[in-house]
């Protein structure tokens, strides 16, 4: 796990290194690596016969995790909103 | 919208192909996605490093909105770790991780994957999925009982990119401006985050 990090701190530097040149190709190429990922994760999932089995109720799992994180997450930006508002934000 | 359905068919692809097994073994072997995934790091730290401009956003903002990350992270595991009690057979630590993709299910499922196996990082890439679609389904909703920032928080890391122009005719022009501080603050942290949680 520490290499994986490792390489996203190289690639920072690396990137700052080269700031003056706009190196627009790489979103792109983020995008590909990330379709490739998911299919190989996918293929993963897929060649797992417990977790196909599983997909049910990994699913509702994966419901509730999100129902709540989306729910704290919005009212805590409504506490936030409420100190913010008043004279701050722009109009 | 369109981006994300891409993303999706992909994974659909790969999981039709595992489930009638059509690709030799080797594909599956995990030495690949991790060389991929090194490489995608790489790649994403190149694109945090290459543009100076999401730094100077930083110092044209309101002090307070500083809070806005800082807000979704507590709000969020807030209420995932009030659904771990729910869930016997996940730990706190495990609910937190899959909480902490922030609606970034490309990179934080396949993190997940590495760390914690292949159920958590379906859970994870799930979950994180549908936290998107909520956001962009009750945007207008969150925005009308919650204010103005909400949607930015529920929608989390990837309201820098996805979001933009379907958030900005919530807000006046000033507040737009104010999505990318979450998503480079994400940027940052979710590489991270997943990594002292698991």
């Amino acid at each position: 796990m520490f290499i994986v990090i490792a390489c996203m701190i190289t690639g920072i530097v690396v990137g700052y290194l080269l700031r003056h040149h706009k190196l627009r190709f790489i979103h792109k190429f983020i995008l590909t690596l990330i379709w490739l990922l998911l299919f190989l994760l996918g293929y993963e999932v897929g060649a797992n016969e417990t977790v196909i089995r599983q997909f049910g109720t990994l699913g509702f799992e994966a419901f509730l995790l999100a129902f709540a994180g989306t729910l704290g997450s919005v009212i805590f930006a409504g506490l936030l909103w409420l100190t913010v508002r008043p004279k701050s934000m722009p109009k | 919208m369109k981006g994300s359905l891409i993303i999706l068919s992909f994974f659909a692809t790969g999981l039709l192909l595992g489930i009638f097994r059509f690709l030799p073994h080797d594909v599956l072997s995990p030495n690949v996605s991790f060389y991929v995934l090194c490489a995608l790091m790489f790649s994403v730290g190149i694109s945090i490093g290459n543009d100076p401009s999401s730094f100077h956003q930083f110092r044209t903002l309101n002090p307070r909105l500083i809070f806005l990350p800082l807000m979704t992270i507590l709000g969020t595991w807030l209420g995932v770790f009030a659904v771990s009690f729910l869930l016997k057979n996940r730990t706190m630590a495990d609910c937190l991780a899959v909480g902490s993709g922030f609606g970034y299910y490309s990179l934080s499922s396949i993190l997940i994957t590495q760390c914690k196996g292949i159920e958590l990082g379906t859970i994870a890439l799930l979950s994180n999925i549908m936290r998107e679609v909520m956001t962009l389904l009750f945007a207008p909703w969150m925005v009308r009982y919650f204010g103005k920032l909400a949607p930015i928080c529920a929608g989390g890391a990837t309201t820098m990119d996805n979001y933009v122009p379907h958030y900005c005719p919530y807000f006046r022009k000033g507040i737009c401006h104010c999505i990318y501080l979450p998503g480079v603050c994400y940027g940052l942290y979710r590489s991270f985050s997943g990594d002292i949680l698991l």
